[in-house]
């Protein structure tokens, strides 16, 4: 399963790194986000320091919802979908590894959009230890549901427009829990104790990861 | 289905009408207003069952129904049937859950919507069951459709209660206590107590008329599907002989232009 | 002499796929024992690839008996693939890859046993990437070309190093020689048959009977999802009205022996497909 894993993660890895999309796609339409937002929210600072938090984490979690997509369209072109079946690959093995690849892709735009809104929003930081605990438990959380849902959505005509849908909802908690512990790190907004948010992120991410492990086999014969 | 399937199926149906309407009128003409809420408290008769059985049954049956098609040894069609009819049924449960909630919130907060606990967990849940109605929807084989729904199930179900408590934590951490935080609860006694489990027990009466009706139809339209698919085979089989006419007709004539 | 039978590599009676409500396969009877080479000939639609594709386990079987290399495709149609190749019409190559990537790939997920280190159990898979891809005539500069860039015959080159590299015991190819220049479906009937000398079954679909004819031990015609005729090469041959040259004989001998009774209706339609043939896997009368 390990072997696979890291089979696939440096496949798709290395696929990212030749095409480029995440970093000149995913990543600028992470930060058009803040952009928006920032309209949206007006020219005072007060508000936009004040949202700073959920800004971020509904920055990633818009962007894990294009990187999952893409991270499936790779495997559909020319019937490359068909291959990872084919090829004997242990289907928990093609899970971890996918989900290995998107959490480093969601990882550098999560650095993006943290040095976006100390950039853009004027946000000052004061804790970085709860600062990257919560960021990376969420994103392995996101990155799970992400795979598990791009997964099944993948041979599907309708999953530009249904991958939202399943997906979102279901990793709402993520923002919940990632926007509260930012609150405490970051030096500008109220400060509630972050303790029991990192606790919701952590256990998010080990749940979304087991059961991925468990069901991605089952999930993959779907198509 | 047998005889007494349909016979019970019947008596459910007639005990959810007895019962829901010895609700109402219980619960409209019997049971005294609240001396806070006046008689809009009448909703506590109605909202909480709706949201026992939309959140809990509902889910409760469509996670058992997923977990055992997606168990090898368990596999049969009747639990994905099972699943798909909970969570029809329970998607029109978990929208009047809202709906009553959210007029009871505009009579005793002024406001349509609020973001306390409960609303916004099913608000998200509610989401996560049109999610499966989509997927469901999607056309597919039988098989996919069953493995993909059976998937979403189990994860909306393990999701049920992350979101229950996060939104729960959300709204007692924050900050600012509004009113909105009060409790909708009022002090229950007497006849209210009697009201207040005649209408749990007749909404379940109501879930399980409408979930076994649904798996029936769900039963129907599947043994029709069987029967079309009969109906294809021999389509298939017949646009094979035409083929097979113009093949050989072809080879003949090759036979006699190389002859 | 009589050497106890062998279990059939592919066995399938009655056997019904569905892709979406529709019957791709509606009732197949099929056995092909173990080394034979047998192509697949039928109008477009008539279930070819389907038929390729559940003996790969990619497409579930839904009622009949479906077996293949001894597993049943029925209970876990998993468990097969690792032993199968699949050359499909489009190569499963992934564009950003290299050809060479692309088969590394494809071969490093065998599990080779033995506790070997790591160190050579990659220089064997190197090894093996670089002799199949010298083998299809990618050497060089071509196997470090992104697949993308590759031509349609290059790409289909490159999946067909995949299924060398990887040694399959059981080869489905499906409309191999499509879009191949002379060059290269000369390679591809060599390497069919190469890899049926070495052991292997091998299942083609094919348009084209020039081609096969020359590789194949039977001739199965799919019609509506259904298996309805079988021929033996020095029969089709005849039906070609060419010469039946020394070798098809005796593979056509050898095959007619192999596969033992079959009630074969010529010419009459319909008929073929209610017989039940009692092919029990190759019992070789020697």
């Amino acid at each position: 399963m390990w072997r696979d894993a890291g089979l696939v993660a440096g496949k798709d890895l290395r696929i990212e790194l030749r095409s480029r999309v995440v970093s000149t796609q995913v990543a600028p339409f992470a930060v058009l986000v803040l952009v928006l937002f920032a309209i949206a929210l007006g020219p005072d600072p007060k508000p936009l320091l004040q949202a700073a938090p959920g800004l971020f984490w509904v920055s990633v979690l818009f962007a894990s919802l294009v990187a999952s997509q893409r991270s499936f369209a790779v495997e559909s072109s020319e019937g490359a979908r068909d291959g990872l079946r084919l090829w004997g690959l242990d289907p928990a093995g093609v899970f971890l590894g996918k989900v290995t690849a998107l959490c480093t892709e969601l990882l550098a735009i999560g650095l993006l959009l943290g040095a976006g809104i100390v950039l853009l929003y004027g946000a000052r930081i004061h804790s970085y230890g709860e600062l990257v605990v919560a960021a990376v438990a969420g994103i392995v959380g996101l990155a799970s549901a992400g795979t598990l849902y791009g997964a099944m959505v993948s041979g599907l005509r309708v999953r530009e427009t249904l991958l939202p849908l399943l997906l979102l909802p279901v990793v709402a908690p993520v923002a919940l829990g990632g926007t509260r512990a930012w609150q405490g790190a970051l030096a500008s907004t109220q400060a509630s104790s972050p303790g029991p948010w990192l606790q919701l992120l952590i256990i998010f991410a080990a749940v979304y990861l087991a059961l991925g492990v468990v069901i991605f086999g089952p999930l993959q014969e779907a198509s | 289905m047998s005889r007494r399937a349909t016979w019970a199926l019947r008596v459910v149906g007639i005990a959810a009408v007895v019962s829901v309407a010895a609700t109402v009128w219980l619960g409209l003409w019997i049971t005294p207003p609240d001396k806070v809420q006046g008689n809009f408290v009448r909703l506590v008769y109605v909202h909480p069952a709706l949201a026992w059985v939309s959140l809990y049954l509902a889910f409760g049956i469509a996670a058992l129904g997923s977990v055992l098609w997606l168990w090898p040894r368990t596999r049969s069609p009747l639990w994905d049937r099972v699943a798909a009819s909970a969570v029809e049924v329970g998607t029109v449960f978990t929208g009047l859950t809202i709906v009553t909630g959210s007029i009871w919130g505009r009579t005793t907060w002024g406001v349509w919507w609020a973001w306390d606990a409960r609303l916004t967990s099913t608000a998200l849940l509610f989401v996560l069951l049109l999610g499966y109605l989509a997927l469901r929807r999607v056309p597919a084989d039988y098989e996919a459709r069953a493995r993909r729904c059976a998937v979403a199930a189990l994860i909306a179900a393990i999701d049920v209660p992350i979101v229950h408590f996060s939104v729960q934590w959300w709204n007692t951490l924050h900050q600012n206590a509004t009113v909105l935080n009060s409790n909708l609860s009022p002090t229950i006694h007497g006849s209210m107590a009697w009201t207040l489990l005649l209408g749990f027990v007749s909404f379940t009466l109501v879930f399980v008329w409408m979930f076994a009706m649904r798996l029936r139809i769900e039963k129907l339209s599947d043994r029709a599907a069987d029967f079309e698919l009969e109906d294809a085979i021999h389509e298939r089989w017949a646009e094979g002989t035409l083929e097979e006419l113009g093949e050989e007709q072809g080879e003949e004539q090759k036979v006699e232009v190389r002859s | 002499m009589f050497r106890t039978p062998m279990p059939p590599a592919v066995y399938f009676r009655a056997a019904v796929a569905l892709s979406g409500r529709f019957p791709a396969l509606a009732g197949v009877d099929l056995v092909v024992s173990k080394g034979e080479v047998v192509v697949l000939e039928g109008a477009n639609g008539a279930g070819k690839t389907s038929l390729l594709r559940a003996c790969a386990g990619l497409i579930p079987v839904s009622s009949g008996e479906a077996v293949v290399l001894g597993c049943d495709l029925r209970s876990d149609r998993t468990a097969v693939r690792r032993r199968v190749g699949l050359l499909g019409h489009s190569g499963a190559l992934y564009d950003e890859l290299t050809a060479a990537e692309n088969v590394r790939f494809a071969t490093c997920s065998l599990r080779s046993g033995g506790a070997r280190s790591r160190r050579s159990r990659s220089r064997e898979v190197s090894d093996r990437v670089s002799e199949a891809l010298e083998r299809v005539g990618l050497g060089g500069r071509p196997a470090r070309t992104p697949a993308g860039r590759l031509s349609a015959g290059q790409r289909r080159r490159a999946a067909l190093a995949v299924l060398i590299a990887r040694d399959p015991e059981l080869w489905l190819l499906d409309e191999p020689h499509a879009g191949l220049d002379a060059e290269a479906r000369k390679l591809m009937g060599e390497t069919v048959r190469e890899a049926a000398s070495a052991g292997a079954t091998v299942l083609l679909a094919s348009h084209e009977p020039e081609e096969t004819v020359h590789l194949a031990d039977r001739f199965v015609t799919l019609s509506g999802g259904r298996v309805t005729r079988e021929r033996t090469c020095g029969e089709l041959m005849g039906n070609l009205g060419e010469p039946p040259s020394g070798d098809a004989d005796e593979r056509a001998r050898e095959s007619r022996e192999a596969t033992g009774e079959r009630g074969e209706a010529t010419g009459e339609r319909g008929e073929i497909v209610g017989e039940r043939r009692e092919v029990i896997g190759g019992i070789h009368v020697a």
